[in-house]
């Protein structure tokens, strides 16, 4: 099935937003002046205030999850209408400004040469500085990315980033939804089903709402976690791959 | 002997309870059976004291009691983990559900606004009537599209 007005190549803004009514406004606004010619789809994830009505003013297409998945539910739930609405490509972009929607463009046309395209920050661009336990979980985890991606991944748990036919495909069956698993696992899915992962180096703002926790407790908490969420995901069994897989091609019109 | 008569007690109510719950329906067959055969291991226990001894002696256990212990340790360890996984199906079953619930309730929007839309140049006002909510019109007949489909 197939809206007549979702052609085979178009892209779509997979935004999940949890209690995101503040935020919100302001960022389908920048998506809406800057991202060119794609179609918006806020994944309310069970939200208690207006993110629905909010989402919805604004002109964006609202999936209301009946109550919070997480991350990776909602966003499971947005590959699954993706596919099912034939597009052609597939950009999660956070609610809370965090990611610059004038990069959206350079995300998309990253699918020219991989399946998988992360928004990753790096250490020269962009302002967005993390110490301690954290730094090592990251470090970690992009080392090991990196090694088993046979790509320079500096930034493997960042939520900016792209998919095409194929991923969407893979997502909309197996997007993990374990804490953690939104990021790093579903990198390790796409590396480990043949799917080709690249980063492209984008500017990350703080974020507009809300404040990342920087307690040394919980920032080794996180580091054990993420320890935990890369190894299950390197010792899991895998889906099969998918039989058109890898599409190493954006499709066309992708590009705005 | 009052403790035998207890532990005989208790088993005969862990039994008859659970065969109570599943005939109410409210405890599921598959879940019942473990704690069915559970109770009738022990009154058998209970009736036949020696029944313990002589399998400690065989085993090697010197107190009976700890043999008793370790088994129901490592029937109660069993059963939680197999609840954990119980419920982690469950969960990934509706989630699953969830996803299929907001799509389908998205597309359900749409497709009630299409219908619901005045179709231009044809005016038939009997088909609209703003004073009834949506979901109360009767509509009997739905909109055939692909009627060529068996």
């Amino acid at each position: 099935m197939s809206d007549p007005s979702t052609g085979r190549a178009r892209a779509l803004v997979i935004m999940p937003a949890w209690n995101e009514q503040e935020a919100l406004p302001g960022t389908l606004a920048e998506v809406f002046a800057h991202a060119g010619d794609v179609d918006v789809l806020v994944v309310d994830d069970g939200s208690d205030d207006d993110t629905a009505s909010v989402a919805a003013a604004a002109g964006a297409t609202v999936l209301r999850m009946p109550y919070n998945t997480g991350v990776g539910g909602a966003m499971r739930a947005g590959f699954k209408y993706a596919q099912r609405h034939g597009y052609g490509a597939a950009i999660q972009v956070d609610a809370d400004g965090q990611h610059d929607p004038r990069e959206i463009a350079v995300v998309l046309a990253g699918l020219h040469e991989a399946d998988v395209v992360i928004g990753a920050r790096f250490a020269d661009k962009g302002a967005y500085a993390v110490r301690g336990p954290r730094r090592w979980a990251m470090q970690l985890l992009a080392g090991t990315m990196s090694r088993i991606g046979r790509t320079r991944l500096t930034d493997p748990t960042s939520g900016f980033r792209a998919a095409n036919v194929a991923a969407i495909d893979l997502y909309a069956r197996h997007y993990p939804a374990e804490y953690l698993g939104d990021t790093v696992e579903s990198l390790v899915i796409a590396i480990r089903s043949g799917l080709r992962v690249q980063q492209v180096p984008v500017e990350m703002r703080p974020r507009q709402g809300g404040r990342p926790s920087h307690a040394p407790w919980k920032a080794a908490v996180y580091l054990v976690r993420a320890v935990f969420a890369l190894g299950l995901a390197l010792v899991r069994r895998w889906p099969a791959v998918p039989p058109h897989a890898p599409v190493v091609a954006a499709p066309e019109g992708v590009r705005p | 002997m009052t403790v035998q008569l207890l532990a005989l007690l208790t088993a005969l109510v862990i039994v008859v309870g659970i065969l109570e719950m599943v005939r109410r329906r409210e405890l599921r067959e598959k879940y019942a059976a473990l704690w069915v055969v559970v109770g009738l291991v022990i009154v058998l226990l209970a009736a036949f004291p020696g029944l313990l001894a002589r399998l400690a002696d065989l085993i090697g256990v010197e107190v009976p009691a700890n043999l008793l212990f370790f088994l129901a340790l490592v029937l109660l360890l069993a059963v939680s983990v197999h609840l954990s996984w119980e419920l982690s199906k469950t969960e990934e079953e509706m989630r699953v559900l969830a996803e299929e619930v907001a799509i389908l309730r998205l597309e359900l929007d749409r497709v009630r606004l299409r219908l619901d839309a005045p179709r231009p140049g044809t005016p038939s006002p009997d088909a609209r009537r703003p004073d009834v909510p949506v979901q109360d019109l009767p509509r009997p007949e739905p909109v055939r599209r692909d009627e060529g489909r068996a």
